[in-house]
């Protein structure tokens, strides 16, 4: 199994390394999201590794294929047990594992011990930051106005909330406007959102009406599957808001990519 | 009833009608104007709700391992106040038992409170039947009575109309009545309803109401309602019937006080119900008032095969309605949608068990496991893991359309083998970042109309990951 490492910051102490669990769909559609993520672990301190990987299992999971689920949380595990840590830029992801994976093993002592273990030490991007590297800051600029969606899998199961934001207000030059009901589901859910398609629209539907609301215009949040829902139905209204995850502003790497559903060589004014 | 098309096998059929029903839209906008910001006032201003809440669900767990014993407990109080007990395992027992019961009377009308076990055994439409007149006498129920529909929700029965509806709605109905007046006040509206059903109270010849629980301690029965109507319909005819199902059993008076101070918080955000009604047996001799008869129709149906089973903590729910209000798909689609009784999160977990996993099988589907309900249940029911235990139930009995299942097995085929995955990645989302190049999205793609028709589909960046982080830590290598 390939596993390359970068240079590890000068920490004057062990090397802290982190798997970076990317995610697919940071993987597929916004690779900038996983050097973004890797770009904040390193400056925290640590030694950001990326092994091969593919998903965490929650499309079999979701869809109460518990076998499929099974094999591949093993995997996900015999990958990633070695780091130290385990960071993914989605609460979702991160709470398959850190959440659902020792639920997967409660008849298997041996699997459920490293189940685990692995998720004791996973950990969403803005927490990992905040929570455990406590990082002072960040040195990102962005002109604008941002408002924050808060992805319900990292809300209500690993308790993201206030560290993006704490996060976000150390960025030079952005404020934040909260939008209404900003803790109410975008309509992704997975696979819903293709196999229920009209409810799922419908409720991106609220969703964006209360992001055009705050008169931001940038929209935020920490998981991927949100983001191309919600970018995906305000382009679809014909709206100019801007979606980028998180970790694009926090990491400063906006102009390396155009907003999430445009097209462009640069986006974003940081 | 009206709504023979709305079964639980149609829900996307009936979920789409609903979300183009501009009246329903406006009807269900009150749920996040009104419902949960009130909710969340009312459990703001009590500090100990997180301890009651928690002390609730330790009450319901124990009873759910005692059900037996405070079952007969309760029986045995119930007869020894002068009331009677009535074991039915079906729904047809207990219409049987309440025809038996009417019978007994020559009943020709019976008022009922707002009871959802009513619901589930399809009470009316059997009264109906056998020549007895149900009234309901509930505001809520009363109107979707007139409209010849089911509930659409556990709490607010007629949620889904708008005040203009139900306006209509009393025009046409009371209209032969000498009301001809289209009322559009809130308050006359109730006032006319009011006055036409106050003589039915004096008419009707058995009053039925649910309970909201059974005490086992007193054998007595309770019901909260915000109307007063309660208690016309339990205290005037001259038989009282209650149906309730098993689980609603608690061991003592102060213990459903626990439950008193979650459910209309929970519910209404109210601190409590304008009434609470505790009945206790049949009218005895030095009674100025009271049914003559009291009997408890306790029903089963399915829910004692749930004790001990994965699905066992759905029987925790105190039906405050809280998960349909805070969910996002019931707000999308409304009651009626599901094609069941109970609706929302807790329909679409206690449907399966009611009803069978094939029939509903769209009901634990049709969730986007945003959390939410189980954020905001007052007896902390796991309800999004609930639904992934039917679905679950649902692959191993191969209720899965093939599509799906083939979908999903090639999908796990590539997951499970990272290298050929990595190299079908690169390949898919090549192709799909040049559909995309233009624009940044993409507007239709033949394969994802699910996506597509409503949402633009944003564009990869073309490159994955994994394939540009490789790249980069070679050139750093050899730089």
């Amino acid at each position: 199994m390939a596993d390359e490492k970068t240079n590890s910051p000068k920490t004057g102490s062990a090397p802290i390394n982190v798997g970076l669990f990317a995610t697919c769909l940071v993987d597929l559609f916004r690779p900038t999201v996983g050097f973004a993520a890797a770009q904040l672990i390193e400056a925290a301190g640590c030694t950001v590794h990326v092994p091969d990987q593919t998903c965490c299992g929650q499309p079999a999971h979701n869809s109460g294929d518990r076998n499929n689920t099974r094999q591949i949380a093993r995997q996900v595990i015999e990958t990633f047990e070695r780091f130290d840590y385990v960071v993914a830029p989605s609460g979702s992801c991160g709470g398959m594992i850190a959440v659902h994976y020792p639920e997967l093993f409660a008849d298997d002592p041996e699997w459920s011990r490293r189940a685990r273990a692995l998720a004791a030490k996973t950990f969403e991007l803005t927490t990992f930051l905040a929570d455990i590297m406590k990082i002072e800051g960040v040195t990102a600029h962005y002109d604008g106005t941002a408002t924050y969606h808060d992805a319900c899998a990292g809300l209500r199961e690993l308790g993201v909330r206030d560290q993006p934001r704490e996060l976000l207000a150390g960025v030079d030059g952005l404020a934040v406007e909260e939008m209404a009901e900003t803790e109410a589901c975008c309509g992704f859910g997975g696979t819903f959102c293709v196999k229920y398609g009209e409810i799922s629209t419908d409720i991106v539907s609220r969703k964006t009406a209360n992001v055009v609301k705050t008169g931001a215009d940038l929209l935020l949040a920490g998981d991927l599957g949100c983001l191309l829902n919600i970018a995906g139905r305000l382009k679809r209204e014909g709206s100019s808001v801007q979606v980028r995850h998180v970790a694009e502003v926090l990491a400063g790497m906006t102009d390396q990519v155009p907003p999430i559903g445009e097209a462009g060589e640069t986006g974003g004014e940081g | 009833m009206a709504m023979e098309f709305m079964k639980p096998g149609a829900f996307k059929e009936n979920a789409n009608k609903a979300i183009a029903d501009p009246d329903l839209r406006d009807a269900m906008a009150m749920i996040n104007s009104g419902m949960i910001p009130n909710r969340q006032g009312a459990v703001d201003k009590l500090p100990e709700f997180e301890k009651l809440s928690q002390r609730g669900r330790e009450l319901k767990d124990h009873v759910l391992g005692h059900l037996d014993f405070y079952l007969e407990r309760f029986e045995r109080n119930c007869k020894a106040a002068g009331g009677q007990v009535h074991w039915c395992s079906t729904p047809e027992d207990a219409r049987q038992a309440v025809l038996k019961i009417c019978q007994s009377v020559d009943a020709t009308t019976v008022t009922k409170g707002k009871s959802m076990i009513a619901e589930e055994i399809h009470l009316n439409d059997f009264l109906e039947k056998h020549d007895i007149e149900p009234v309901e006498t509930d505001l809520g129920e009363y109107i979707i009575q007139l409209a010849e529909e089911p509930p659409s929700h556990i709490i607010g029965p007629a949620i889904h109309k708008t005040k203009d509806q139900v306006s209509d709605l009393f025009l046409k109905h009371h209209a032969k009545l000498g009301r001809t007046e289209r009322q559009t006040e809130p308050p006359k509206m109730v006032n006319e309803a009011r006055e036409i059903l106050r003589q039915k109270y004096f008419d009707a010849d058995v009053g039925i109401t649910g309970a909201n629980y059974l005490i086992a301690e007193t054998g007595s029965s309770i019901i909260v309602t915000n109307e007063g109507n309660g208690d016309l319909t339990q205290t005037l005819p001259k038989i009282h019937i209650v149906v309730a199902s098993l689980e609603k059993v608690v061991p003592t008076l102060e213990d459903a006080t626990t439950f008193l101070r979650i459910l209309a918080r929970s519910a209404t955000g109210q601190e409590f119900s304008a009434y609470t009604t505790i009945s206790t047996g049949a009218r005895r001799d030095d009674d100025v008032d009271g049914p003559g008869e009291y009997h408890v129709i306790l029903l089963d149906n399915g829910r004692s095969a749930m004790l001990g089973t994965e699905v066992q903590d759905m029987l925790r729910c105190i039906r405050c309605g809280a998960c349909m209000n805070h969910c996002p798909v019931y707000q999308s689609v409304g009651g009626h949608t599901y094609g069941t009784v109970y609706v929302g999160p807790m329909g679409a977990v206690l449907s399966p068990a009611l009803l069978g996993v094939s029939e509903t099988k769209h009901l634990p589907c049709a969730s986007t496991f945003c959390g939410r309900c189980e954020e905001v249940c007052p007896v902390s029911i796991p309800l999004p893991h609930l639904l992934r235990q039917w679905r679950q139930r649902s692959f191993e009995a191969g209720d899965v359309p093939a599509m799906e299942r083939w979908g999903l097995s090639a999908w796990a085929f590539f997951a499970k083998r990272p290298w050929l995955y990595g190299a079908g990645a690169r390949l898919a989302m090549r192709g799909l970042a040049f559909l995309g190049r233009k624009q940044g999205r993409m507007r239709n793609l033949w394969f994802a109309g699910g996506w597509t028709k409503g949402r633009d589909l944003p564009a990869p960046e073309g490159q994955t990951f994994q394939e540009r982080w490789r790249k980069q830590q070679r050139e750093r290598k050899f730089s």
